[in-house]
């Protein structure tokens, strides 16, 4: 089960070196995102999409709010 | 959409998955920076200023009188101990006749803007309602400062 991170928790995480996925979609991705964040919308998260990342490190998802 | 990101992670196979489950409204709320084609756009809490005046709860009228005074606002911000804000009194509402508390004489419950509002978005909102301040406080609701109308003029 993922687990649910808040603001502090989230900073350490990066601090860390933790990898960081925006899943909006790329014109809001585009728009503005989160420093070092790399963008793979949720309609797309697939093997092939996340090959880049590495499974065995931390990886952040977020996307715009609570909702 | 995080939390759906998240369990298809690990189904892919991620064995450490973290759902920044506020997202990035909390992040931009927070004055943090953010890459991309709007970054630089101008936000309200760029022109917030801190010098608003504050009080406790329990200080004594007389003394919030004092502090407003020499306030450019013409109020006093109620703060809790961990800087939630509370309130706001007023420099018209302090006849010298009152006494008591702040949390007495206090308009609880003030409204705010978020950090990362736009400015022409502000402006609007200010003259709507005919205002010359807006106050700016974090996501937990703590005071972050107070912008002024005059300060959104359009430099166009």
């Amino acid at each position: 089960m993922p687990a649910r991170i808040e603001i502090d928790q989230l900073r350490d995480l990066l601090d860390s070196g933790a990898q960081l996925v925006e899943v909006l979609p790329p014109a809001e991705y585009g728009e503005e995102h989160l420093p070092g964040a790399i963008n793979i919308p949720l309609k797309q998260l697939e093997a092939d999409t996340t090959s880049l990342l590495d499974q065995r490190n931390p990886v952040v998802v977020y996307c715009w709010d609570y909702l | 959409m995080s939390p759906r990101a998240a369990c298809r992670l690990e189904t892919l196979g991620f064995q450490h998955v973290y759902d920044y489950v506020p997202g990035k409204s909390d992040w931009l709320a927070r004055g943090l920076p953010t890459e991309g084609e709007q970054a630089d756009r101008p936000r309200v809490g760029h022109l917030a200023r801190k010098d608003v005046a504050t009080c406790r709860l329990g200080d004594r009228v007389e003394h919030v009188r004092e502090v407003i005074k020499p306030s450019p606002y013409g109020f006093c911000l109620v703060l809790a101990e961990g800087g939630a804000l509370l309130g706001r009194v007023r420099w018209s509402t302090l006849d010298d006749e009152l006494t008591g508390t702040a949390e007495d004489v206090m308009t609880p419950g003030p409204s705010t803007v978020r950090y990362d509002l736009s400015v022409p978005e502000l402006r609007a909102r200010l003259d709507k309602r005919e205002l010359k301040t807006a106050i700016v406080t974090t996501p937990e609701g703590d005071l972050f400062g107070v912008v002024r109308r005059r300060d959104l003029e359009d430099p166009g």
